[in-house]
């Protein structure tokens, strides 16, 4: 298969179209399930403590 | 220094550097007529300075296991002080070319101080010097404190950042030289730029192992940003610099890319840098310093990890807004033209949640000049990055392109982001890692504040005034239809201009000179180290350790 122009396009078109679009799902997904959202609060908040030691 | 090491790690360090002097011997032998001679004594000087330090040190006692249950900071901290250093180093010259500009006999008749040459020397040392230390510095501190595991051995991170400056050092000394690869921010020819990769790949690794021994389950968002910095940097690095040497002794290379596949990867690499080095890496460090110094958590976490990922996606392919009107092929501009516009979404998104986490605190902002650094930063990178995706468009770029607009546009986004989000979060960072109470004086931060800000905005503005001055001259035709102004005109009307520019950099500058000040004196505070319960500082480490029942 030559590699040109047209194929180029037609893969942007395609898989680029799909992988792009299937990421963004896969990140909004993420981010709002539900179950995590307990997860980013506490991550959110843990920064925030004065506790300055590696834990064990 | 070296008492922080384990024996281990001193012989190895000690063996590292004996492989490092020997390949500087055998460069300054087989080059001794070439620049690559110039740096091959460079490369030994250094490795035979470091290795007395070590052999000085190489007896002094090991670190006790209760040293090594803490977090290792060692690095950060010289970081910190290589940071300033460089940002005091970079923006001299930046002063100085800006003065060439203005006063073209500035150069005092040698070549090491020709425009050519100067230019590259100033971006490399605040791109580089500056911001790229601040990020070593700050990422290792911020990857401990939100893994809460210490870093995996205490020889890498020293490998990484001393590393790292030596390759700034044989970037810069090369320029002096009049060594380029003509290629912007990637300048450094191809032996600096493979010890770069081996550097990058450990400083990657370390990133690895310590997220390997994490104990906090979650990675909290600024390490992804770091480590998008980290990964990004590397593919763009290699990639842009695939280039065959003339020969093993000689400094030249040939590129491996010519006519608009050069163009297009240079401005693939040249707008990722600005996209992963100048951007994701500070947002990495806004992501943790800024909610930190505020005291309170970011308004949305959520927000963070959407506009993560469109950062990274879009960025990717946002390079050929760089060529427009160019043999690059239409289709490419206007997907590089498309994918800048949309990137205002997720770039807005970061710099909103950043003030959105300050709403409510706006008294903070206005008695710390440390957080309003942080704050002041964020607006900058809303301005810049909405500038950004408006001088992408194709229309736009016709009058921009090539003129001191451009110029405007990255220091809106060098001084008033990157470099602001560096003081403020090195300003928060400095009383943490010397256990002081609080910086030596809290009215030369506000001075260097107010420095910083008015030189940003003098040369931001002047530079608006002349590039678009200068875009519209080049475009102006007469009643029969040929330029109604030379070249020299468009110079003669940007004259007041790059005085003033010069002007708002050295305002800049001197600010940063007063930033140095203070941390120095903050450093040799006297009362040495001091156990703090403030409400303001982390836990320090000398605290006094709580005795287990039975002891």
């Amino acid at each position: 298969m030559d590699l040109d122009h047209q194929t180029v396009v037609g893969l942007a078109k395609s898989w680029g179209l799909i992988y792009l679009l299937v990421l963004a799902v896969g990140v909004l997904a993420y981010t709002f399930w539900p179950k995590n959202k307990k997860r980013f609060d506490r991550a959110k908040e843990s920064i925030l403590d004065k506790d300055d030691k590696p834990w064990n | 220094m070296i008492a922080g090491l384990t024996k281990g790690e001193r012989q190895l360090s000690l063996a590292v550097l004996t492989v490092l002097a020997l390949c500087g011997l055998a460069f300054a032998a087989i080059g001794h007529d070439d620049p690559i001679g110039t740096h091959g004594f460079i490369i030994l000087l250094v490795a035979i300075g470091l290795a007395c330090v070590v052999i000085a040190g190489y007896y002094a006692p090991e670190p006790d296991k209760e040293q090594l249950s803490r977090y290792y900071d060692d690095p950060t901290r010289a970081g910190i002080v290589l940071a300033m250093a460089w940002a005091v180093f970079g923006l001299f010259f930046g002063v100085w070319v800006a003065a060439l500009l203005a006063w073209p006999e500035l150069t005092f008749d040698a070549a090491w101080s020709s425009f050519g040459r100067i230019r590259p020397v100033h971006t490399t040392g605040v791109i580089f010097g500056f911001g790229g230390n601040a990020l070593i510095a700050t990422s290792l501190h911020v990857l401990q404190r939100t893994t809460r595991a210490r870093l995996p051995d205490q020889f890498s991170p020293w490998f990484v950042l001393i590393g790292y400056n030596l390759f700034c050092v044989l970037a810069v000394s090369g320029y002096f030289m009049g060594l380029t690869q003509s290629k912007e921010y990637a300048e450094a020819e191809w032996y600096a730029d493979i010890w770069l990769v081996i550097v990058w790949v450990v400083y990657f690794l370390i990133y690895i192992r310590t997220l390997q021994r994490r104990k906090e389950p979650h990675i909290y968002v600024a390490n992804w940003y770091y480590m998008a910095f980290i990964l990004v940097v590397a593919i763009l690095h290699i990639v842009n610099n695939l280039a065959v040497p003339v020969s093993f002794g000689h400094a030249k290379s040939y590129s491996l890319f010519s006519g608009v596949q050069d163009a297009m990867t240079q401005w693939w690499y040249g707008h990722n840098a600005v996209a992963f080095f100048l951007t994701a890496g500070f947002l990495g460090m806004m992501y943790y310093y800024l909610p930190k110094r505020a005291g309170r958590p970011i308004f949305s976490y959520r927000l963070s990890i959407i506009s993560f990922w469109g950062i990274v996606f879009m960025y990717m392919w946002a390079g050929s807004h760089h060529l427009h009107y160019t043999a690059l092929p239409q289709w490419v501009q206007t997907l590089g033209m498309t994918f800048s516009v949309i990137l205002l979404v997720p770039s807005w998104a970061s710099a909103g949640n950043a003030l959105a986490t300050l709403n409510g605190a706006w008294g903070k902002v206005r008695d710390d000049a440390t957080l309003r650094f942080m704050m002041v930063a964020a607006v900058f990178y809303g301005l810049s990055t909405f500038e950004g995706s408006f001088m992408a468009i194709r229309a736009v770029n016709s009058l921009s392109h090539y003129t001191d607009w451009t110029i405007g546009h990255v220091h809106a986004g060098a001084l008033g982001w990157v470099a602001m989000i560096s003081f403020g979060s090195i300003y928060a960072l400095v009383p943490w890692m010397w256990k002081r109470e609080r910086m030596y004086s809290s009215k030369l931060i506000e001075v260097h504040f107010w420095l910083a800000l008015a030189g940003t905005v003098v040369y931001v503005f002047s530079m608006w005034n002349s590039g678009i001055i200068q875009g519209l001259m080049w475009r102006t035709y007469n009643e029969s239809g040929t330029l109604a102004y030379s070249f020299v005109d468009s110079l003669v009307a940007m004259h007041p201009y790059y005085i003033a520019r010069t002007f708002g950099g050295l305002l800049f500058l001197l600010g940063a000179l007063v930033g140095c000040y203070n941390i120095w004196m903050t450093i040799r505070q006297a009362g040495g180290r001091v156990v703090l319960q403030g409400p303001d500082v982390d836990e320090p480490a000398l605290a006094p350790i709580a005795l287990q029942a039975g002891e």
